[in-house]
C-alpha cells in the first residue's frame, strides 16, 4: 500500500502560489527525498501534509485516508515531524521529560513514565538528561529529544525537515546513523525535504527535484550515486554538491 | 550546606522537583549578583514586614488623635512628628504600607492575568479575534491612567476597593499589548508548531506553551509597573477619591500635610519620601528581574 | 615571505559558574598573503580566534597573548580608538548571515559609502564610482538600481556578495571570513567563494576562512587548521588533507557521508568527554 500520495498539489502563500502541480506517491517503509535549493517550494510540501500550511488544491492521500488542509488529531498519530532548527522547535522552559510527556497528555495515553523511558531509550539519549532544560543539552541531543518527541506516539510516516544541516558533520552522522536505525526496526516510512544529496544518498531509496515549486525529476538513490540524473537541473545540483568519492 | 548547593546546580537532575528547584536557584543566585535589584528587593521586603508587623513596629496608634500635640516637629517621641489631628506619622506610614501593599497586590492579581490572557488570546488567533479584543485594549490604552482612574471611581463612589478595581482596569491593557507582542513571536516558532502537530488543542497550546514563556516578561513589567500604581493610588487617595480617612493612606496623608507644606513641611514629606522609596524599590527590583529572566540575557549559567 | 599576521600563544577565557573556562588554548599561527583555513565543529574556537584578531571579544571573554601582531603592530597594545582604525580599513570580517550585519533601516548605497567614508575622505562623485564599481566587482547586475533598495528587498545570495563588497571597498590588507556562505545555497556559495577568492589574488589580500565544512576549505585554501576543543590539532596544506595524520581529523572526514554513498553506518567520532 501506498503510505503517500500526491496528486496535483498546489500550495498557496496568500496570493502567490508556491508549488505547481506536484504529483508523487511514497510506497510504506519506503524513504523519499525531497531535493531543491531555497524557494524551490519542498519545505511548503511537507508543512502541507502536516497541516501547517493549508491554502491548498489538489490532493494529499495518507494510508488510504484524504487529508483535509489543517491538523487533525488522528492524523497526529499517524504522520509526525522533525523540524531543523534543533534550537527552535524544543520550548526554552521545558524539560525533555515535559517536552516528551506532551504528546501522550494530549493524546490521553496514561503512562507511568515508562513509554518516554522507553523511547529516550530508542534514540539513544541516556536516562540522565531526562530532567535537563534545551539550554543543558548539545544540538545532538537536542535533535534527538525531537526525533523522540516525533517516535513518541508511534507514528508511521515522519516528516523530516532538513534534520541535520544544522548540526556538525560528526553529529550529522550520528542523527543519520540513529534515522536510519530507527526505520529499519520499526518500519517508519520518511518523507525528507534536503539540499545535501550525500545524506539523500545515505538514507533514502527515491528522491524528487524541486526547482521554482514544480518536480522537475524523480529518480532512484541508485541513479543518483551513479550520476546518472538526468535532468540538466539535477545535474547542476550534482555538480555543486561538495562531496566526492575519496 | 555544599551538598545542598551540588544537588541543585547538578547538571542531570533525577526528578522533575530537582529541575525546577535547580533552575530556581541559578535565577535567584544570578539576582543576588545584581546590587541594584538587592537594594530593590530588601526595600521590598521591607515594605512587606513593615504591613505584616506593623502593630509591633508602630510606636503609636495610627487613627487615635491627641489634639495636644498637634504638628509636633520629629523628635525621640515621635520619630516623624504628629499631623494636624496629633496622630504620630511614622506609626501611619508603617500602618499605610498595608494599604499600599494590599493596592499593588490586588491590582497585580486582577490587571496582569487578564491583561495577559487577552493578549494572549489576540496574539494566538489573529484575524478578527486579534482585532477586536486589541480595538478594546486601545480604546483603553488612549486615555491617560489617572484620568481613566478617576472616571471609574467617580462612577462606582469613593473609597479604597474601587480605587483598586478603577486602577486595575487602567493597567490591563498595557499587559495586554505586551502579552501579544510576545505571543506574536512565539505563535511562529517550531515548538508551537510541533505541539500543533501532535494534535494539541488551542488552549492547551495557549495555556502551557504560550503562558508560561509570557510570564516572565509579564513578571518584569508588573514589578516596574508598581511605582505607576503607588503614584496613581496616591494621586487618587490625594485629590480625595482613594482611600478615605481615617485611613492612613500615603496620597491621602500628603494631600493633608499640603496646607502646612511651609511652616510644618514633616507633615506631607515624610510619606512622600515612603512613596519615592517604595517606588524606586520596586524599579530596581524590576530592572534586576529583567536582567535575569529575560530570554535574550537568562539562562546561561 | 614577510609575515602579515603572528599570533602566539593566543588565549580566550571566558568565566562561568565552575571558573575560568579557556576556549581558545594557545594557539600560534604565522600567516603570509596566502589563504589559511581554519576548520573546526561548532565550540571548536574557530570562531572566537578569527574575532580576537581583531579584538571583537566581548567581556567578560578575555584576550590574551604572547603575540599578536598584524604587519608589524602590536593588536594588543592598541588603544580602542586605534583599533577602530585598523578594523574595515586594514583587517576587515564578513560575517555569516547577511541579514544580522546589515542595518535594516539604511540603503545598500549609503552603507557601502559609510564603509568607505569612515577610512578616507573622498568626494560625493568618487564614492558613487567606487561604490559602483565595487558591486561590479562582485557580480551585481544593474548596481545602480541596488545602491537605492534596502537589505530586506534582496536575496540571501546578494546580501552575502554585498556584505563582501563593504568589507573590501577600503581594500584590506587581510580578510576575516566566518562562515560566509553556509547560509548559502550551494550554487550561490560557488559563485561567493569564487568573488573573494579573485579579490584576494588580484590584491594579494591574506584570507582567513573559518568554516566546519571540510570539503569547502580543502578545495578553497592553501593551508587548513583544523581545530578541536580550542587548540590545533592538526596542520596541513589544503590537498593534503585526504592524508590527514591526526585521528580527529579522518574520523571527521569519515564521518561525511558521500555522494555514491554505500556504507550501511557512518563512522561516529568516539567522545571521551561530555559533549558541551
Amino acid at each position: 500500500m501506498s503510505a503517500l500520495t500526491i496528486e496535483n498539489l498546489d500550495i498557496c502563500y496568500g496570493e502567490s502560489k508556491v508549488t505547481h502541480d506536484i504529483n508523487l506517491s511514497v510506497a510504506e517503509g519506503e524513504s523519499f527525498a525531497l531535493v531543491g535549493e531555497s524557494g524551490s517550494g519542498k519545505t511548503t510540501v511537507l508543512r502541507a501534509i502536516a497541516g501547517i500550511a493549508t491554502s491548498w488544491t489538489g490532493s494529499i492521500t495518507a494510508f488510504g485516508q484524504a487529508r483535509s488542509p489543517g491538523i487533525d488529531r488522528g492524523f497526529a498519530r499517524q504522520c509526525q515531524m522533525v523540524f531543523q532548527d534543533p534550537y527552535g522547535s524544543l520550548h526554552p522552559r521545558k524539560t525533555v521529560d515535559a517536552t516528551l510527556s506532551e504528546p501522550l497528555a494530549i493524546h490521553g495515553i496514561a503512562d507511568n513514565g515508562e513509554r518516554v523511558d522507553e523511547v529516550m531509550q530508542s534514540v539513544g539519549l541516556d536516562r540522565r538528561f531526562r530532567f535537563r532544560f534545551p539550554h543543558q543539552l548539545s544540538g545532538g541531543q537536542r535533535q534527538r529529544v525531537a526525533i523522540a518527541r516525533a517516535l513518541i506516539l508511534r507514528p508511521k510516516l515522519l516528516l523530516l525537515d532538513e534534520p541535520t544541516s544544522a548540526l556538525d558533520v560528526s553529529v550529522q552522522a550520528e542523527i543519520l546513523n540513529l534515522l536510519k536505525r530507527l526505520r529499519r526496526e520499526q518500519g517508519l516510512t520518511y518523507l525528507m525535504v534536503t539540499h545535501n544529496l550525500a545524506v539523500v544518498s545515505f538514507l533514502c531509496d527515491r528522491l524528487a527535484v524541486m526547482r521554482h515549486g514544480r518536480i522537475v525529476e524523480v529518480a532512484s538513490a541508485d541513479q543518483l550515486k551513479r550520476g546518472a540524473l538526468e535532468d540538466p537541473y539535477s545535474r547542476e545540483l550534482i555538480q555543486f554538491s561538495p562531496s566526492h568519492p575519496a | 550546606m555544599a551538598t545542598t548547593r551540588d544537588w541543585l546546580l547538578d547538571d542531570s537532575p533525577s526528578s522533575r522537583l530537582q529541575a525546577r528547584l535547580g533552575r530556581g536557584y541559578r535565577l535567584s543566585r544570578a539576582l543576588m549578583r545584581n546590587p541594584l535589584a538587592m537594594v530593590g528587593a530588601l526595600i521590598v521586603l521591607a515594605l512587606i514586614l513593615a504591613a505584616l508587623f506593623a502593630p509591633w513596629i508602630a510606636t503609636h496608634s495610627p487613627i487615635t488623635q491627641d489634639l495636644a500635640m498637634r504638628l509636633k516637629p520629629p523628635s525621640a517621641e515621635y520619630w516623624m512628628g504628629t499631623d494636624e489631628l496629633g496622630r504620630d506619622i511614622w506609626s501611619r506610614v508603617v500602618y499605610g504600607a498595608r494599604i499600599t501593599l494590599m493596592i499593588v497586590m490586588l491590582v497585580a492579581v486582577l490587571a496582569a492575568p487578564v491583561g495577559l490572557v487577552i493578549g494572549a488570546i489576540a496574539g494566538y488567533y489573529g484575524g478578527w479575534v486579534d482585532r477586536i479584543l486589541m480595538g478594546i485594549t486601545d480604546i483603553f490604552l488612549s486615555m491617560p491612567k489617572l484620568i481613566l482612574a478617576l472616571a471609574f471611581v467617580a462612577a462606582l463612589g469613593p473609597g479604597i476597593q474601587n480605587a483598586i478595581i478603577a486602577i486595575a482596569i487602567a493597567t490591563w491593557p498595557g499587559y495586554a499589548r505586551i502579552a501579544r507582542a510576545e505571543t506574536l513571536t512565539i505563535r511562529n516558532s517550531e515548538f508551537v508548531s510541533a505541539v500543533e502537530l501532535q494534535g494539541a488543542s488551542s488552549f492547551r497550546v495557549i495555556v502551557n506553551h504560550i503562558l508560561p514563556l509570557c510570564s516572565s516578561s509579564m513578571i518584569i513589567r508588573v514589578t516596574l509597573d508598581m511605582a505607576g500604581i503607588i503614584l496613581t493610588a496616591a494621586g487618587l487617595g490625594f485629590i480625595g477619591l482613594g482611600a478615605q480617612p481615617p485611613l492612613p493612606e500615603w496620597g491621602a496623608m500628603i494631600s493633608r500635610g499640603r496646607s502646612f507644606i511651609l511652616n510644618e513641611w514633616w507633615v506631607a514629606t515624610m510619606p512622600g519620601f515612603a512613596i519615592v522609596i517604595v517606588s524606586l524599590g520596586f524599579c530596581f527590583l524590576g530592572d534586576g528581574l529583567r536582567d535575569v529572566l529575560d530570554p535574550k540575557h537568562g539562562d546561561r549559567q | 615571505m614577510s609575515a602579515l599576521l603572528e599570533i602566539e600563544n593566543l588565549r580566550v577565557t571566558f568565566p562561568t559558574a565552575r571558573g575560568p573556562v579557556d576556549v581558545v588554548k594557545g594557539l600560534s599561527l604565522t600567516l603570509g598573503r596566502e589563504r589559511l583555513g581554519i576548520v573546526g565543529e561548532s565550540g571548536s574556537g574557530k570562531s572566537m580566534t578569527g574575532r580576537s584578531i581583531l579584538r571583537l571579544i566581548r567581556a567578560p571573554g578575555k584576550v590574551t597573548a604572547d603575540k599578536l601582531r598584524f604587519d608589524g603592530i602590536d593588536l594588543l597594545a592598541q588603544s580602542d580608538r586605534q583599533m577602530r582604525a585598523i578594523r574595515g580599513a586594514r583587517i576587515s570580517m564578513v560575517m555569516q548571515d547577511p541579514k544580522y550585519s546589515l542595518n535594516p533601516v539604511m540603503t545598500i548605497g549609503a552603507q557601502i559609502a559609510e564603509a568607505l567614508l569612515t577610512h578616507q575622505k573622498l568626494g560625493r562623485t568618487d564614492i558613487r564610482g567606487r561604490t559602483l564599481a565595487m558591486l561590479e566587482a562582485v557580480r551585481i547586475n544593474d548596481p545602480a538600481r541596488v545602491l537605492g533598495l534596502y537589505p530586506h528587498e534582496v536575496s540571501g545570495g546578494m546580501g552575502q556578495r554585498i556584505m563582501i563588497a563593504m568589507m573590501l571597498i577600503p581594500e584590506p590588507d587581510l580578510l576575516i571570513a566566518d562562515e560566509p556562505t553556509s547560509a548559502l545555497d550551494v550554487s550561490v556559495q560557488a559563485q561567493v567563494l569564487e568573488i573573494i577568492d579573485d579579490l584576494v589574488k588580484r590584491k594579494g589580500m591574506g584570507l582567513i576562512l573559518v568554516s566546519h565544512d571540510l570539503d569547502l576549505v580543502s578545495g578553497y585554501c592553501d593551508r587548513i587548521l583544523v581545530m578541536r576543543a580550542g587548540e590545533v590539532v592538526e596542520e596541513c596544506i589544503a590537498s593534503e588533507l585526504r592524508n590527514a595524520k591526526h585521528p580527529y581529523t579522518r574520523g571527521l572526514l569519515a564521518a561525511i557521508p558521500r555522494l555514491d554513498e554505500d556504507r550501511e553506518e557512518l563512522p561516529v567520532l568516539q567522545r571521551d568527554e561530555a559533549s558541551t
